[in-house]
């Protein structure tokens, strides 16, 4: 685990002092990794660390404003290779490490840090800022009654296909009660790669959130389905919502119903609501890939984007209020923090009531995992306020 | 009556040596409705109150209420519908009113000027405070016209069993938990009118379920709503107070500013502080006795003098 401590102020970074000693030879180097958790957090300071044959050693990350490859230095002539990077409090950052060895360049975790975060491309290795702290409830907690998941297949004219949902229905599950709707974008991604039944099962027992029933969906081409896609925007409004306020308790008014994603998932969420607009009661959008131009059509984001950017531009140009109510969240490393914070003003001027918070994360999984319980608790409120025990 | 408010019992339970205190005889009544499905699970309290308690299984009650008049639970539904548009469009427009206050707060505005400007915005809130509350009045009054509760077998049947285990039990304990459920459950059952002849001693959702008005507060609420909120009448046993358990916990104390606030916002009710170890008498309905902490007009938590 990495430890993030404050460093007294004068006191040198633990590689300062490894590099003034003379020599440093392999086992002064044993010895350092011995004694050290890496990265190394020392106040606003984290030093990446290698141990390798090699010719170059990059850190490899996604943190807009920085270069997206930065050199390791050589610890003197010894086979150590060191990066000292600020790392402003409470950050997260996921990175890999380049390693060229001759004409031939490789991507690694890092060997030295056992943690690591997962998401549907694979795999990195993640440092931790002084002050950030893993939230306790995203973390599996044994006094919580944990609620259910199902799995339903939905037939779809809209989309011609079956569309498998993940279903999940709150622990105590009471067919008399009515409970509001949350329909999650990348259902599967979320609840593999950002805890989400943990986290529900978690927020729902600590009384943040509400008892809400959740329905995970599943894609099938999200790069077609998600950005402003009508058969997409009818199948949740007319074939899902629809079976699932038939079939379960729910509120079954706006206020009841919200959509949920993250990146391109938010722009599907957007979207729906756009082309129904009324229907849907608030929007929870995570890190949206709302990439946007505002004049001629370079928005550098790739064909993939063009329905995207049609969509948005189309939107920034008349604004509408789609929901009440929308809690938008973004990573400030993150290349789409520019285009949410130009979002939120024209999203304010519809009238909607919007919520906007900022993370010192990037565009990950474990990012919007960690903006849950803001988000949730401030769409759907728990009853903590009915609780005096 | 004597009623006697104590701070919550999980860490430093008071409830056996206030029992006692009270030298009664005989059975003790329970009420755990507020535990709702955890009810039952009153073996602690018992050995607490001796062996003596007698639990009237309200919660249970209510639930077996629900299931053989599905009348009267489709309209207790629908009622609860109703409350909770009622309680969007108070919480939305109180957003609006507390901001108000707030934002004149941290504004440097001339000092004769700020303080009216202050005190009518909190009067707005005030209002907005008084009018939720009887608009909740009405339509609880409309759903109790249109139900006739009073007729309906299942009500009565156990009315009646409620009411004679109450005649037994010269002394009644409320238990905290869900205050929506608790209230909820002592009205169905005509609980309240019982009581005028009982000691009643109650803690946390008991004691706020036995004021004038049920003041909801949590000022570290994850989403961000962390005013207080009014949110029905209660029994009226406790007359001008607001009771606020886990004063401590749940309220920024510290902050001279949320403290003035708050108590000015419920004046002239003494916003009480019912925190562990706490006990207050309340000898006849209407008064606090010397010692008793409350939120001061000026921003402090301090302890009368006398009686009020």
């Amino acid at each position: 685990m990495t430890t993030a401590r404050a460093r007294p102020r004068g006191r040198k970074l633990a590689i300062n002092r490894l590099r003034e000693r003379r020599p440093v030879d392999a086992q002064a180097v044993d010895r350092f990794i011995e004694r050290h958790v890496f990265p190394i957090v020392e106040g606003d300071r984290a030093t990446f660390v290698y141990r390798g044959d090699a010719d170059e050693v990059l850190l490899r990350h996604w943190i807009v404003g920085l270069p997206s490859a930065i050199p390791l230095r050589r610890v003197h002539d010894s086979d150590l290779w060191y990066l000292v990077l600020e790392l402003p409090e409470r950050s997260r950052i996921e990175y890999k490490l380049e390693v060229r060895r001759g004409e031939h360049r490789e991507w690694t975790d890092d060997p030295l840090n056992p943690r690591i975060s997962h998401n549907p491309m694979g795999q990195n290795s993640v440092v931790h800022a002084a002050g950030y702290e893993v939230p306790d409830w995203t973390q599996p907690d044994p006094e919580t009654r944990p609620g259910a998941v199902t799995d339903l297949v939905v037939p779809s004219r809209a989309l011609r296909r079956d569309c498998d949902v993940a279903l999940y229905l709150p622990a105590r599950f009471r067919p008399s009660r009515r409970y509001p709707l949350l329909v999650v974008h990348d259902g599967g991604d979320y609840l593999r790669y950002a805890a989400a039944k943990t986290v529900l099962d978690n927020l729902i027992h600590r009384l943040d959130v509400a008892e809400v029933v959740v329905a995970f969906t599943h894609p099938g081409d999200r790069l077609i389905e998600y950005p402003d896609d009508a058969a997409h925007a009818r199948y949740l409004t007319k074939e899902l919502v629809p079976r699932l306020e038939a079939e379960f308790p729910l509120v079954q008014r706006p206020s009841g119903r919200c959509l949920m994603g993250s990146s391109f998932g938010a722009v599907a969420a957007l979207s729906t609501a756009n082309r129904f607009p009324g229907f849907y009661g608030s929007l929870l959008l995570e890190s949206g890939s709302f990439v946007f131009t505002d004049i001629g059509n370079d928005h550098g984001g790739g064909p993939a984007f063009d329905p995207v950017v049609k969509f948005i531009n189309r939107f920034r140009a008349r604004p509408r209020r789609v929901v009440d109510r929308a809690f938008v969240t973004c990573g400030v490393y993150e290349p789409l923090i520019v285009r949410n914070r130009s979002m939120v003003p024209v999203l304010r001027e519809t009238g909607m009531d919007v919520r906007y918070t900022e993370a010192r994360d990037g565009h990950t999984w474990e990012n919007w995992r960690d903006q849950l319980r803001d988000g949730l608790s401030w769409i759907y409120p728990g009853p903590h306020k009915l609780y005096y025990e | 009556m004597t009623v006697i408010l104590l701070g919550p019992q999980r860490f430093r339970p008071s409830v056996r040596n206030t029992v006692r205190s009270l030298e009664v005889d005989g059975p003790v009544a329970t009420v755990t409705a507020g535990w709702r499905e955890r009810e039952p699970d009153d073996a602690e309290l018992d050995e607490m109150l001796d062996g003596r308690s007698v639990n009237l299984r309200l919660y249970r009650r209510r639930q077996d209420v629900m299931q053989r008049d599905a009348e009267f639970a489709a309209a207790a539904r629908e009622r609860s519908d109703t409350l909770k548009e009622l309680h969007t469009v108070y919480v939305l427009r109180l957003d609006h009113a507390i901001a108000a206050v707030s934002e004149l707060v941290l504004r440097d505005i001339h000092a004769p000027v700020a303080a009216s400007a202050l005190d009518d915005a909190i009067d707005a809130v005030r209002t907005l405070d008084a009018r939720h509350l009887e608009l909740v009045g009405e339509v609880h009054a409309e759903f109790y016209d249109r139900t006739l509760p009073h007729e309906r077998d299942a009500i009565v049947e156990h009315r009646t069993a409620v009411a004679s285990a109450l005649q037994r039990c010269a002394a009644v304990t409320i238990a905290g938990g869900h205050i929506g459920a608790l209230l909820w459950c002592l009205n169905l059952f005509n609980v309240a009118p019982a009581l005028t002849d009982k000691a009643v001693v109650a803690w946390s959702a008991g004691a706020m379920v036995l004021c004038d008005r049920i003041v909801l507060f949590n000022d570290h609420a994850p989403d961000g709503r962390s005013y207080a909120e009014v949110y029905d009448s209660g029994l009226g046993l406790c007359h001008g107070i607001v009771a606020l358990p886990h004063a401590r916990r749940r309220l920024r104390l510290e902050d001279p500013v949320n403290v003035l606030v708050f108590a000015r916002r419920f004046t002239p009710a003494h916003c009480v502080v019912l925190d562990d170890g706490v006990r207050v008498d309340c000898p006849d309905r209407h008064c606090c006795a010397p010692g008793t902490r409350v939120l001061t007009r000026d921003g402090r938590v301090e302890e009368l003098e006398r009686v009020v």
